[in-house]
């Protein structure tokens, strides 16, 4: 595999981790209880940790001196390589929820399958995550058992969530030339493969939440070749503004 | 291993509880192992009795076993 697929591959799936955790952070202050608020803002470090050890590494992997803070806070929307889904507004609660829930599982069956990388780096990132997003995959599939076997509000809103996300779910899959010379050298993920155990899971948390699969329509992709909606823009202003205005500060 | 109390919190139903407390109190790597209690099951000493109850246990020192040699497998002693 090539060093500039290497460093795009391992990008992904830092930036996906990145911006996720960001999103979340947003949360901070804002949960519907204090334990939520709590809970979320959790999730949010540990994808924030996972995107620190990712970045440090497709740095490490570039061989142009960019450590985890000018990768994260000097490159503009463009080059940023997160799925779609992850850069969606919050919403409220439920449209959260059902985020999470898409993300979680998917994040679950990624590091599942790099745990097994030949990257050897890339594999203890894995496994360190793993466990980590065990429990967000517990934490939003429980939500969503409540919310959707819970009253006719519940319901009808995190139905509607789901239906409105599941547009960002096709890109999670897609195969491009970056995930097949992965694929090949052992390093990355079939996501065929991971496709349908996906579904399966999702399938069942719904169905014990007495909700309904979306039928699969057509499906927005880009973000990971760097064409995103315009939300990332604004995450990326709030995120990075203060780096940017003092570049050489330090905690 | 003993629990200790370490707070209380709300929650909808006992996992959530479990859930809730895993994240509002072993954030600091403090648990091993989680019990939580609803709060109308808890039948507590009240405060006023404090010294009835426990003051008379003080000048009591012979029921502690410290006098005694103990074998070193004895653990949790």
């Amino acid at each position: 595999m090539e060093k500039n697929q290497h460093f795009e591959y391992v990008l992904r799936w830092a930036d996906h981790s990145l911006i996720l955790g960001q999103r979340l952070a947003e949360w901070c202050g804002h949960g519907p209880v204090l334990e939520e608020d709590i809970a979320l803002t959790n999730i949010s470090l540990d994808l924030i940790g996972q995107a620190r050890s990712l970045l440090t590494y497709a740095g490490e992997v570039e061989g142009k001196r960019r450590d985890e803070d000018q990768l994260a806070f000097f490159r503009d929307v463009v080059d940023y390589r997160n799925p779609l889904l992850v850069e969606q507004k919050n919403g409220h609660f439920g449209d959260t929820i059902a985020r999470q829930l898409f993300s979680d599982h998917y994040l679950f069956l990624i590091y599942d399958a790099l745990s097994q990388s030949k990257d050897e780096q890339l594999r203890a990132i894995a496994e360190k995550s793993l466990k980590e997003v065990a429990y967000h995959r517990k934490h939003s599939s429980d939500w969503v058992v409540r919310l959707g076997d819970g009253t006719e509000e519940s319901k009808e809103k995190i139905q509607e969530s789901i239906n409105s996300l599941w547009m960002y779910t096709g890109e999670l899959f897609e195969m491009d030339e970056i995930n097949h010379a992965a694929l090949n050298s052992g390093i990355g993920v079939d996501l065929e493969k991971i496709k349908d155990l996906w579904k399966r899971n999702i399938a069942e948390v719904l169905d014990a939440a007495t909700l309904t699969m979306p039928e699969d329509g057509w499906m927005q992709t880009g973000g990971k070749i760097g064409t995103h909606s315009e939300h990332l823009g604004y995450l990326l202003a709030e995120m990075q503004h203060i780096p940017r205005m003092h570049p050489e500060a330090k905690w | 291993m003993s629990h200790k109390h370490v707070g209380s919190l709300h929650a909808a139903d006992a996992e959530m509880a479990i859930s809730n407390a895993r994240d509002v109190y072993t954030r600091r790597q403090e648990g091993v192992s989680i019990w939580a209690v609803p709060s109308e099951s808890i039948t507590a000493s009240s405060p006023s009795d404090k010294e009835a109850f426990f003051d008379p246990a003080e000048d009591k020192v012979y029921r502690h076993p410290t006098f005694y040699d103990l074998p070193d497998e004895l653990e949790h002693m």
